[in-house]
Formats: C-alpha cells, structure tokens, sequence
C-alpha cells in the first residue's frame, strides 16, 4: 500500500525525459584500445592474470565467434553494431582488486550511494530493521567490492568477483564454466566468452541455505565501453540461494552493449531464485542512444527435485534481448519464470524464456507480464520443450500484454514442442488495453492520469512483483511506474 | 451550489442533452427520474468529465465555477464525486489501496498530509461498518468479482470517505434488494448536510422512499420536462413516463 503511494510521489517529482541514473562519475579509468583481436583477448586476460586453460578457453571463443553471425531472427530493429568500435576493458584506475572497502575509491562509493546501493557493511549492520544483502558491485570490467564476506565464509558460501574466483577457486570454476552456456552457444554468448570483464562467482556447499540474499549491482561508466559480465551460480546439494542483479548506465547519445552470461547449476535437492531489476539506459524520449541488452542466462537443473527460478523486472535499455532459460534435466526438477517487462518512448523488447524438459515428471511454470507503451515495441518469445524421455512433464504458461496508447505493440511468439505424448503444456495469453473507463474511473476518484495509469499497471503486474524479494519489490514497483512517465497524454 | 445552464450534448454526433438547465442548491437532495434512454447518465458523465461527450452548448458550474474547463481529475478535486452505475474492475489492485490512494489525492490537493495508517484504518472500519462491509471484500481486488450489491455499497464507502460537496448519484438503487437499498440509503442520509448537494438519478420511485428529496426533475428526451416536490415521484409512478414523453417531443 505504501509502495503505491510511494510509487506515485516518485512519479510526480520526475519529468519525462528523465532517468535518474544517467549522471557520468569522474573516475579515472584504464581503458584497452578500441576494436577486438587476439592482443586484446590476450590482454584482458593478462590484466586479470589469468591461467593459461582460460586464456586457451577465450581464443578459441573468439576464433568461433569470427565466424559466426549476428542473430536477426528477434523482433528488433537497430542498425548494424561496428564491433571494432568498442572499448572491451575499462577498469577504475585504483584497482586491481581492493581487499577492504576502505580501499575503493571514494568516489565509486559515492557513485554506489547515489545509486542507492549500499557499500558499507557497517551502516548495514547497525540498522536492526534493515534486510541484510551482500553485495558485489561491478564497475565497467571489474568488481569493485563485495560485501558481508567474511560473514558469508563461515556458512561455506563463496561469493566474489568472478577474476576472484578465478585466482582462488580455479578448479571450481574450470569444472562449471561453460557447461551451462557453452562457449558455441550464440553469437553474443561466444563474444562474451571471448572478452567477459568480470561479474559474480557464486558456490554454495552441500545442504547450506544460504545466510542473506546476494547481490550484485552492474554499473557501466565509460564511453564506449562494452559490457560483458559472466556470472556463474552453483547450488550443490539440498543448498539454496537466492540472487539478485541490478543494472544501471549513464545518459549517452550513442548506443551502449552490453552482452552477459549467466550460468546456473543447481544439483539434487538445490535451489536458486534469480531475480534481476534491470534499468540500463533506454535512450531518450527520440529514441537516441540507450543500452543494448544481448543477454544469454541459462540455469541448469542437474539433480534430481532441482529448482531454478527466474525473476525479471525489465523498465531499461533500447533494446532487450534476453530469454533465461531452465533445462530441466534432474528428474522432478523445476523451472520457474517471471517476468515484468515494461517498454516506453522507442524501446524495443524481445524476451521470454526456454523451458527444456528433459527429464522425467519436471514442471515449469512461465508467467509474462509485458506492458507497452509509447511507440515501444514488446515481444514474448518463449520455448516449451518435452523431450522423449520426460515423460509425466508439465507446463503452465501464462502470457499476459497491457498497452497503453496506440502506438505502441505487443506480441506473443510461443513455440512449443511436445516429443513425449504424456506432457501437459497449458498456454493462456491475453492482450488488453488500460481501458478508458478504468481511467476515468480512477480520475473521478482525483487520481491524476499518471497515478491511476501506474496504479492499473502495478495491479497488472503483481502477480511477478510478488516473486520478488520483499526488500526489492518495493523497489522495482517504483521503477515500473517511472519508467511509464509521460506515456499518457 | 450547482448550476447548469441550457446545456446540450452530443456523443459520437448523437444529441443525448437537449437545452437542459437544472439546479442543485447547498443542502438539498434533488432527484431526477426519466426513462431508459432519456439522457440521466449522459449528465452524470458530463458532470464529472467523461471523455467523448461533446459539450455544443451551455455551461455546468460549481459554486460559479466553470466545471466544463476543468479535467476530470480536477472537478473530483474540486468537490464532484460520481457513483457509478456500472463501478469498474481494476484486476490486482486492492480495494484498500484504491481507497488510500483516493483519499491522500484529495488530501495533497488541499494541502493536507497523508493520512497514517491506523487513521486511515479508523476512518475504513468506522464507514465500513454502517454500510455492512465485510473488511475482507475490501482487500480483494477493486470491484473484481463484486456483487451488484457489493459495488454499490463500495461507492457508498468511497462518498463517505471523500465526504464530496456535490455528489452525483447514477442508478445507485438498480440491481440492489430491498435490504441492500435500505443499507445504501441509509449511508446517503448520513452525509445529507446543509454544505452537500445530492443528484439522485433513479429509474423507480422506489429508492425516494427511502432519501426523501427535496427536489424532483423528470427527465426525457434530453430534457428536464417536469419539476416539483417528492410528491412528482409518486405521481409519477401512478401514471408512468409516457405523458411526460409526449410533452418533450
């Protein structure tokens, strides 16, 4: 209740072509020179003073990646990328990894401040009342901080920046990396595997329920810099986990990239719940600049009664091009997706999910909320898969669309297969506009046209918003009613 | 308190209101009763904004301000409460914070604070209570699912919470028994006031029975064709519509 009104005061105070986190920070960076060869693959990876098997790892990524070709089957439009223009590391010059937070820059914790994101554990341990999260927090190619480690240590739990991982848990990451995603999967996911910065390392042990939530905040700064986080999550047996990311860029004319991976592996019993709040740039109210969002996320539901669930508030980037997927491989394991994903102004959306039931009696569920509004552009495409062996698989796939306006469009792609006659796969979809009525109904109360239109919307999108970790569901209903500023008239 | 002057309205290029002309004084209950057809909910909706209704003629004004150039939200504001007809659904949206939301509007447009919680609360059980509202119903989505009963009494609870100076009553006895009308009724006579003005739209006589107006305009073919005192209703009611429908056309 108060979120809504919350929701609305944030409305009110902002004008229409503003995103709040579009401010530049004054940091010093170092940059690689622009375009990408072997001598920057190699550099990245000397920078991060990687081993020899990750360096091997990245060249043949890029080898592949040459020949391949920039998908173009999304329902999006954008001119063609010059890869050669792009920077492909930039990192805060006082790094390479801080040890402590008294040794990051100042000036990126106040960055991290601005952004709402709290850096500093000890502000976070005198507050009774408040959640406690761990934080990582990822600055262009690098991580900057993460949070609560100590305290995440004595569960058993390893949460750090990925180049971390890298340094002190080698064999872990050698054995998980990539067999999620392999480094052939997609044009963008092998780019990523060829240049990735940095981005989160998690492993929680055996039968360990992880002590707070995780989180990690994507920050791009620089100009022209590409990003390409690679996160990779394991949840051993009978452990869980739950995950959040958050994404932000600064206001620039020109198109930013940005092209992750996510890999999940949850074994026997595991659980993961991985909820992203993403709000990169989405370009101005003339559908300039803005972030391009080519993201491949993929969980893994290895062992047996496994569950991966994804939970998505999409309001950023000129582009999203996204579908976090479950292969649900572990017999009765479980996949999950939820999705809001709000476009305005001239963003372009295509996104959904992959549910692949590979084993036997496994059940997803897929719940998509896409709002348009503007002259935006909104697709949900998404995979049902059964193969011949899982048998007893069920699906339950709900679509919904809510246009505001008349210029902007929604559609709904599904493509479903069924190899295996025991499967059940229900699809329900339905497509409607926030109604005059409704509106005036609203007004008739003295809402004003942008309360009552966020109000409607927040209603639409509650059953995900409930998915969402309390502490971010406020956070992200903000966002949502934000992101829709100006789409009435 | 509310003034309408000589107004005429089309919608979609259909004339609905035909030079019609009616006043609501502070304190007085005024009824309006007129056949299916005869325009009474097109001058609900013109009151209080709805789009799409094309004023060509004449003006509304509350208490000499010119209704007719402000935007919905701005007459709600300014005091114009309607009770729908037809209240709608908004899916996924609790009653409860439909109701805070209202409220607090109307409180920041008079420069007001909003209200606490357990105030708000107070004021839900206080109001809720003399309309026979489970508080239950009011934390389900707003109208989704509502008996016809349940969503007139809901607009009751709403008048009463924003406490309007001119309320606009559409139909509000249609689809109600008896024991939901007396209910009803009885919320509306409880925020009579000497400061309030009520329009009372009805089909039946049957609801003045139980909000005695002071006022009575019968209403057809776009027009107010008949006014008098609560006995009009009764006459009314003895000879049907029919006579007064030949006198307009």
């Amino acid at each position: 209740m108060a979120a809504v009104q919350e929701t609305v005061e944030r409305v009110r105070a902002i004008d229409v072509d503003a995103y709040k986190y579009g401010f530049v920070s004054p940091i010093e960076s170092e940059v690689a020179a622009k375009g990408l060869n072997e001598d920057i693959v190699a550099f990245i990876s000397r920078k991060k003073g990687e081993p020899g098997w990750l360096l091997d790892w990245r060249l043949e990524a890029y080898r592949r990646w040459l020949t391949m070709e920039e998908p173009r089957w999304a329902r999006v439009e954008y001119p063609p990328i010059d890869f050669q223009a792009i920077h492909y590391y930039a990192a805060p010059k006082t790094s390479p990894g801080p040890r402590s937070l008294d040794e990051v820059d100042p000036e990126l914790l106040r960055t991290y401040a601005k952004l709402g994101i709290p850096l500093v554990e000890q502000e976070i341990l005198a507050g009774v009342d408040k959640p406690r999260v761990a934080v990582d927090a990822v600055f262009d190619s690098v991580s900057v901080a993460t949070t609560f480690k100590a305290e995440l240590a004595k569960a058993g739990v390893i949460f750090c920046s990925f180049s971390e991982a890298v340094q002190r848990h080698s064999d872990l990451v050698r054995r998980y990396l990539g067999t999620v995603v392999p480094p052939t999967d997609n044009f963008y996911a092998t780019l990523n595997s060829a240049v990735f910065s940095d981005g989160s390392f998690v492993y929680v042990p055996p039968g360990v329920r992880c002590p707070m939530e995780l989180s990690t905040y994507f920050r791009i700064n620089e100009r022209n810099t590409g990003q390409f986080e690679r996160t990779l999550i394991i949840a051993d047996k009978g452990a869980y986990v739950s995950y959040l990311e958050g994404c932000t860029a600064p206001r620039r004319d020109e198109n930013q990239l940005h092209a992750a991976v996510v890999e999940l592996v949850a074994f026997e019993d595991a659980e993961i719940k991985y909820s992203t709040v993403q709000n990169w740039y989405p370009g101005d109210s003339k559908g300039r600049g803005g972030v391009y969002n080519f993201v491949t996320k993929r969980g893994d539901c290895r062992g047996a009664r496994s569950k991966i669930s994804w939970t998505q508030v999409e309001t950023g980037s000129a582009i999203t091009w996204k579908y976090p997927s479950c292969i649900l491989r572990g017999e009765a394991s479980r996949g999950e997706f939820y999705s809001i994903a709000i476009s305005n102004g001239h963003q372009q959306v295509d996104s959904g999910t992959k549910m692949i039931h590979l084993g036997r009696n496994t059940t997803s569920r897929i719940i998509s909320k896409g709002v348009s509004a503007g002259k935006s552009q909104n697709t949900y495409r998404g995979q049902v898969s059964v193969h011949r062996l899982a048998t007893g698989a069920r699906n339950f796939t709900n679509c919904d669309s809510l246009l505001i306006g008349r210029e902007c469009g929604a559609h709904t792609v599904p493509y479903i297969e069924a190899k295996n006659a025991s499967a059940v796969i229900e699809h329900e979809a339905t497509t409607s506009k926030v109604s005059e009525e409704q509106l005036f109904y609203c007004l008739q109360r003295g809402l004003s046209a942008e309360e009552a239109t966020a109000l409607i919307v927040n209603g639409f999108v509650r059953d995900v918003l409930q998915q969402l970790p309390m502490e971010f569901a406020v956070e992200a209903q903000k966002l949502i009613a934000i992101s829709l500023e100006g789409s009435v008239g | 308190m509310l003034e309408i002057e000589h107004l005429s309205v089309t919608v979609h290029g259909k004339p609905i209101l035909d030079d019609l002309s009616l006043s609501v004084k502070a304190g007085e209950v005024a009824a309006i009763m007129g056949p299916n057809g005869s325009g009474k909910s097109t001058l609900s909706y013109v009151i209080a904004g709805k789009p799409h209704y094309v004023v060509t003629s004449g003006r509304v004004l509350l208490e000499g301000e010119d209704l007719l150039a402000l935007d919905p939200t701005e007459r709600a504001l300014k005091g114009v409460f309607l009770a729908f007809q037809y209240p709608i659904e908004i899916p996924g949206v609790a009653t409860m914070t439909f109701l805070k939301t209202a409220l607090n509007a109307g409180r920041r447009a008079r420069g007001e604070s909003d209200l606490t919680t357990p105030e708000f609360m107070r004021r839900v059980r206080e109001a809720s209570q003399l309309l026979k509202i489970d508080l239950e119903m009011l934390r389900r989505p707003l109208n989704v699912g509502f008996s016809g009963g349940e969503k007139k009494r809901l607009e009751i609870l709403q008048m009463a919470l924003i406490q309007p100076r001119m309320a606009v009553l559409d139909e509000t006895d249609s689809g109600l028994d008896i024991d939901a009308l007396r209910i009803v009724a009885e919320g509306v006579n409880r925020l009579r006031e000497p400061t309030r003005g009520f329009l009372v739209i009805t089909h039946y006589q049957r609801l003045l029975e139980h909000i005695r107006p002071d006022v009575v305009h019968v209403m057809a073919r776009g027009r107010i064709v008949a006014s008098g005192g609560p006995e009009l209703a009764l006459e009314l009611e003895r000879k049907g519509y029919r006579e007064f429908e030949e006198e307009a056309a």
